[in-house]
């Protein structure tokens, strides 16, 4: 074998050439993050807390400190994606009148596509699956999900595609292909490079946590419910999340196999969707909207949950319509089944079909409907408290409304043909995405972070966060709705006609709005944290809250609830008080848990240096690395001291300093 | 609604309803194993959903390539599947033997069920060698693109079962009927039928109504 031949076996595609030593921005950006990234390990080499953190966090298979996990990856992700969306909107604010601003074509590319599957995937998916992991163990009084070692499992082959994600900014390339890539522009043609192949083993990576994590979750919601509990003394976040999770598991399969279809195209030289052996690009298409509508109800279902819980905290009332908000989500999680082909009316399916889709998504409106007035009559006559989450809550209603009915307009298929593709469609799916999912985040982070960490978030920069994120959304969007109408396509990096310059500037102007709004976020996070103690709740239920996670200590003990507790209304723990509920102080029994373990880690590590030596044809290295995946999980089955009991003693312990914390309260 | 405070944590019942609001003893939820391995089967259920669907489609674009037609060997396919349905009779032989608790006839039944998997697989590579050799490999038309990713996804799921079956074989010498391996024994069995389920669809759409003209 030639040494040419070994270097190949061995680094595939790698060479020095794949670096982009040549883009100062990225060289840049590479500085920047190896500067914060040595500070960040440094700071814990110092503190000498690796050890905690692998014990007590990494290894973790407590449902609580997983789902923080999950925020954590979120937020981390949420400023890569904001910081993609802030150099397109300068690019398009500047690249008029034969300039051509600073992001040449192919780079533009890239970042439009990482800004949106970064966006989806690694920001919205994590922080949604983050929230229902926290909360839903808690609303339904259980000590952990179903499988707590595939929770663990599940967040690190999340975290595995984010990692491949980012390394495509600094090895290689990421595709330029948009964030569904679409064939033949995604085959091998059209993309040889290692972009694409970055996209689906980010992806796929992910998809598997994404796909176990929904098993997970549903079979904790249907199974593991406190005594008491019936489908309809549920509550309602508990309700979307169990929506959410049965979309998953009947979405994300379809994901992975049009994904593994693409791979084999490009890889083994299959003919799915390459026109001239006989295959079908728009075979693509449909597949992979048949995922992605369903895609977008995951992510708004569990914000409708938030909002529910938080309408009704805040206005001091039961839900206005219980009933009628479970059966509206339940519509809307068969309706969204129906729906996909709204995404390509133009693909020319002819009037019956394209009518078909046409209704079916205008149907979709009226749940939601029912859902908006259900939040609005549950306001009606109640004692509204203005907090944090309540503000989210209500810039929510009133964006989502607006962006309900600019989608309403574009399931209108002769209407459609004129706005697909256009910046209109932008605006509208940034206006539910940003204001549904992303406001419904910001308002369940709020309402839970008490419950997480025992004291309450800063109301001032929570305010400061809310208004810039509102105003800068407008700011931001609502020129790209005129521009839309006006004929302006998306995924343009320069323009001719000088008259859009000034709706791109003002855009531009809301996209700092934002950056504004997420700093403040953040400041908010350490002005809460440098003030905790006058911030502190030690009663466990800061809000008044109506549901049993609000009926253990903050941050609860790691077996959630020294006894299960007992359901016999819909807003458990409201009724628990108006009886004068009387906390037990004694009769502790040893608890049933399960015990960590590093396997998930491992696993995902490998998982990410299999997909690496995919991406890059280093077939050896796949090699060995597959094998490793088997052999580790082949071995992890061995093990089958898998749990422990926590003694009474220790539970009496921790129940003591709660009584003490609860009487320090009054 | 009247205001609540904390302090009611520590006041009596006003009505006088005395509702209990926790339980005393230790509450053991349901198990969720065997559910969550249903619902495991149905997501995979999907995939195969999709690649169906996909031959659906493109299973008749030949590209001027060979038909399914003139490239399936019937005989060759009902062997196949003869082997493969009768992995799943021997399969539940062995779930037989469990229920009685014996341990020896659960391995052997176990061990015959790998070797028909493994005949199934063996005949499976026979025939897609058979078919790149006739240059009928997947590149060659959209058809065969489809065929080979469809049968070769069951097939990758059949190696799989058969990993998971000798790896249940060496846990059942070390432990025993165990609730654990009996759990995992019930597991392996849902995810075998289901193969053979969906090779029954295979069989059908693909082989018996390819060679209709």
């Amino acid at each position: 074998m030639s040494e040419l031949d070994l270097t190949k076996l061995i680094f595939g595609r790698l060479s020095w050439e794949s670096i982009p030593f040549h883009d100062p921005i990225l060289i840049g950006t590479f500085i920047m993050v190896a500067i914060g990234g040595t500070a960040v390990l440094g700071f814990i080499t110092y503190k000498k807390a690796w050890g905690y953190l692998w014990h007590e966090w990494f290894t973790s298979i407590d449902h609580k400190k997983i789902g923080i996990m999950y925020m954590v990856l979120g937020l981390v992700m949420l400023l890569r994606g904001f910081a993609d969306a802030i150099m397109m909107r300068i690019q398009q604010a500047w690249a008029f009148g034969g300039s051509e601003g600073y992001l040449p074509p192919h780079h533009y590319d890239q970042i439009f596509t990482a800004h949106g599957v970064i966006m989806i995937f690694f920001v919205a998916m994590p922080l949604i699956t983050g929230v229902m992991n926290y909360v839903v163990p808690l609303q339904i009084g259980a000590r952990d999900v179903a499988f707590p070692f595939l929770n663990n499992f599940s967040f690190w082959m999340t975290t595995g595609g984010a990692v491949l994600v980012m390394a495509s900014l600094f090895v290689g390339e990421f595709a330029k292909t948009g964030w569904l890539a679409y064939p033949p522009l995604s085959g091998i043609i059209k993309s040889p490079g290692v972009g694409v192949d970055y996209y689906i083993w980010a992806l796929q990576i992910a998809g598997v946590g994404t796909l176990l994590s929904g098993v997970n979750l549903l079979v904790t919601i249907v199974k593991m419910r406190a005594p008491g509990m019936s489908l309809m003394r549920m509550p309602v976040f508990t309700w979307t999340a169990l929506c959410t999770n049965v979309l998953i598991v009947a979405a994300f399969p379809v994901l992975t196999a049009v994904l593994a279809m693409l791979a084999l195209d490009r890889y083994a030289d299959f003919a799915f969707f390459t026109t001239d052996l006989g295959g079908n690009v728009m075979m693509y298409i449909n597949l992979i909207w048949i995922w992605g509508h369903p895609e977008v109800y995951i992510l708004i279902l569990p914000a409708f949950g938030i909002f529910s819980e938080v309408v009704s905290t805040f206005s001091r009332k039961r839900l206005f319509g219980y009933a009628s908000m479970v059966y509206a989500t339940v519509v809307i999680t068969v309706l969204s089944y129906l729906v996909w082909l709204h995404h390509f009316f133009t693909m020319g399916s002819g009037p019956t079909v394209n009518s078909f889709f046409g209704i079916t998504t205008m149907i979709i409106s009226i749940p939601t409907g029912a859902k908006v007035f259900n939040w609005l009559f549950t306001m009606y006559r109640g004692r509204i408290e203005f907090e944090v989450p309540m503000l989210w809550t209500m810039g929510f209603i009133i964006t989502f409304v607006i962006g309900g009915m600019t989608g309403v307009l574009l399931a209108v298929p002769p209407a459609d043909f004129v706005l697909h593709n256009s910046l209109f469609l932008v605006a509208h799916f940034h206006n539910v995405i940003i204001g549904g999912v992303l406001f419904g985040l910001f308002a369940g982070i709020t309402y839970w972070y008490p419950k997480a960490f025992g004291y309450k978030l800063d109301p001032f920069w929570g305010k400061m966060s809310f208004w810039f994120w509102t105003i800068g959304f407008y700011f931001a969007f609502m020129p790209l709705y005129v521009l839309g109408l006006m004929g302006v396509t998306r995924r343009m990096n320069k323009f001719d006609d000088p008259s859009l310059q000034i709706w791109f500037v003002i855009a531009a102007f809301g996209a700092v709005l934002i950056a504004i709004g997420i700093a403040s976020f953040l400041i908010q996070l350490y002005v809460s944290y440098r003030r905790r103690d006058e911030l502190r709740d030690d009663s466990g239920d800061p809000w008044h809250g109506r549901t049993l996670e609000w009926s253990t200590s903050s941050p609860p003990p790691y077996y959630n609830f020294a006894f299960t507790p007992r359901v016999h209304d819909l807003d458990a723990w409201w009724q628990m008080k108006e009886h004068g509920y009387q906390r037990p102080t004694g009769g502790y029994l040893p608890i049933h848990m399960p015990k960590n373990t590093g396997a998930g880690v491992i696993l995902a590590g490998i998982s990410v240096v299999l997909g690496f030596a995919l991406i890059w044809h280093m077939w050896l290295l796949a090699g060995v690395s597959f094998f490793a995946l088997l052999a580790v999980t082949i071995g992890h089955t061995f093990n089958y001291d898998r749990d422990y009991h926590i003694p009474a003693d220790e539970v009496a312990g921790i129940e003591a300093e709660r009584t003490r914390m609860l009487a320090n309260h009054v | 609604m009247s205001e609540i405070t904390h302090d009611t944590l520590t006041g009596s019942a006003e009505d006088g309803q005395r509702l209990q609001f926790h339980e005393t003893t230790e509450h053991h939820p349901e198990t969720g194993t065997l559910l969550g391995f249903w619902i495991y089967l149905m997501s995979d259920c999907l995939i195969f959903a999709s690649l169906f669907a996909t031959y659906g489609v493109l299973g008749r674009s030949y590209a001027h390539g060979p038909t399914g037609q003139e490239l399936f060997d019937l005989p060759l396919v009902a062997m196949n599947t003869t082997l493969l349905l009768l992995s799943s009779i021997t399969y539940g032989f062995a779930m037989l033997r469990m229920q009685m608790g014996r341990l020896g006839g659960v391995m052997v039944w176990l061990a015959i069920t790998g070797l028909l998997g493994a005949g199934f697989l063996g005949l499976e590579l026979y025939e897609f060698h058979h078919l790149i050799t006739e240059d009928a490999g997947p590149g060659r038309s959209a058809f065969l693109s489809s065929f080979f990713a469809l049968v070769g996804t069951h097939g990758l799921h059949v190696l799989f079962g058969i990993v998971w079956l000798v790896t249940l074989l060496f846990q059942l010498k070390k432990h025993g009927l165990i609730a654990e391996n009996r759990r995992r024994l019930f597991c392996l069995s849902m995810f075998w039928h289901f193969l053979d389920v969906v090779w029954i669809g295979v069989f059908t759409f693909v082989y018996l109504m390819g060679v209709l003209p």
